[in-house]
């Protein structure tokens, strides 16, 4: 039985405990709410991209001449992967569950023979990851500094994603994030950018394009790679935060459960101590 | 007809004009009301737009423009209102875009887009 004075101790640490717990909440909340502003933001560029790019895609086709990033290497070989996970923890689930659908994904990859290259975004995926497949590392993005993603951010990624395929050195190319959908609920993505994916249905108005649609294409293909990237950025961003606010709703309830809890134990003790001085004293009047 | 500038990170103009002038891939071009369908790449330049408000003018590196009969949709990665186009913010453009051509295999594209680029500072600089 620990004594009144641990148990007004621990009573004391779990309270301040709560008031962490609470402060970020509250933060990611505000956090959460500027995340989905910019994802909302950005959301009228990446719908009307994704039109045009359909309307070409499905114009020019994917035969012969058409441009790589779109027809692929021809090959299907090299599988790179890049995977997006945030830079700080305490956000309950939310990197495991991207880990978890990348290892899945790993796993398959390599049953059927293929190598497998791994580019990380953000360090708690990177930390999870490295024992098993810590030897496919080719690379890692740090956006330890980086308040608030922005456009440059995702250009880069998509600079060196290019790259790596222009010199041969991928021939498929898979982002790895977690879709936003509410506060309790993010749902782990992977999105094939390289070769990139068009939904043909979405294609519609007849257009006259100047220059020729192949140039047009070839212009707008590693756009929408960057903006591809972009998105999954600000939905990861999103998530990130949501996943954070419920784990901490959580702490903070827990914690107070905790508290209940020990204050009913303090109370029982005091009690007794109280109880057992007065029949010492009765007793030892008694005794007289 | 109503234009739209959209990029990345948010939508940058939204407003009703009578005409809007584009520094197409190809040579400028003015899009009115009842324009045909087009789809045009745009080399970095000012876009304007010019409506019963007033007119607005934007200095684009990139993107394209997509023209129907009633409406401009840019989609341009950075464009910067003129008002706000110093000397300085076009120099970092112009390093920006020497940096970008370093690593773009088509040397001829990057050199032109940026004497194109030049030749704005230029004119801006001569207002």
């Amino acid at each position: 039985m620990p004594s009144l004075k641990d148990l007004k101790n621990r009573i004391g640490s779990v309270k301040n405990t709560r008031k962490i717990t609470k402060a970020m909440q509250m933060v990611a909340a505000a956090k959460l709410r500027r995340a989905q502003d910019s994802a909302e933001a950005a959301r009228p560029y990446a719908e009307r991209m994704g039109v045009v790019m359909s309307a070409l895609a499905s114009s020019v086709g994917t035969g012969d001449g058409a441009p790589k990033l779109l027809a692929g290497s021809g090959a299907d070989k090299v599988h790179l992967l890049v995977i997006m996970t945030s830079e700080r923890g305490l956000c309950g689930g939310f990197n495991t569950t991207i880990v978890r659908l990348a290892r899945a994904k790993i796993a398959e990859l390599l049953a059927a023979g293929k190598t497998v290259k791994i580019l990380t975004v953000g360090k708690k995926g990177r930390e999870q990851m490295k024992r098993d497949y810590g030897q496919y590392y080719v690379g890692h993005v740090d956006l330890t500094a980086v308040k608030r993603v922005g456009y440059a951010d995702a250009l880069g990624i998509a600079r060196d994603v290019i790259a790596r395929f222009d010199h041969g050195e991928a021939d498929v190319v898979t982002l790895f994030y977690n879709r936003f959908q509410s506060v309790i609920s993010q749902v782990p993505t992977a999105q094939q950018v390289i070769p990139a994916v068009f939904d043909a249905a979405a294609a519609t108005a007849e257009y006259d394009y100047e220059p020729g649609e192949e140039a047009i294409l070839a212009d707008l293909l590693p756009r929408n790679v960057a903006t591809q990237v972009f998105t999954a950025l600000l939905e990861n961003a999103a998530s990130e935060q949501g996943a954070r606010m419920s784990a901490m709703d959580n702490a903070t309830r827990n914690a107070g459960d905790m508290i209940n809890k020990l204050t009913v134990v303090y109370n029982r003790s005091r009690q007794a101590a109280i109880t057992k001085e007065l029949i010492e004293i009765i007793s030892g009047a008694e005794a007289l | 007809m109503q234009v739209d500038i959209v990029t990345p990170e948010r939508r940058l103009l939204s407003m009703a004009a009578t005409e809007v002038q584009i520094p197409g891939a190809e040579g400028d071009l003015t899009a009115m009301e009842g324009h045909s369908t087009a789809m045009v790449g745009l080399r970095p330049g000012i876009l304007r737009a010019n409506g019963a408000g007033g007119s607005k003018a934007y200095v684009v590196t990139g993107g394209f423009a997509e023209i129907n009969a009633t409406s401009v949709t840019v989609l341009a990665e950075q464009a910067i209102p003129v008002e706000e186009a110093t000397p300085a913010v076009m120099d970092k453009l112009l390093a920006d875009m020497s940096e970008a051509a370093a690593i773009n295999p088509n040397r001829d594209d990057a050199d032109k887009a940026f004497a194109d680029l030049a030749a704005v500072k230029a004119a801006l600089a001569g207002h």
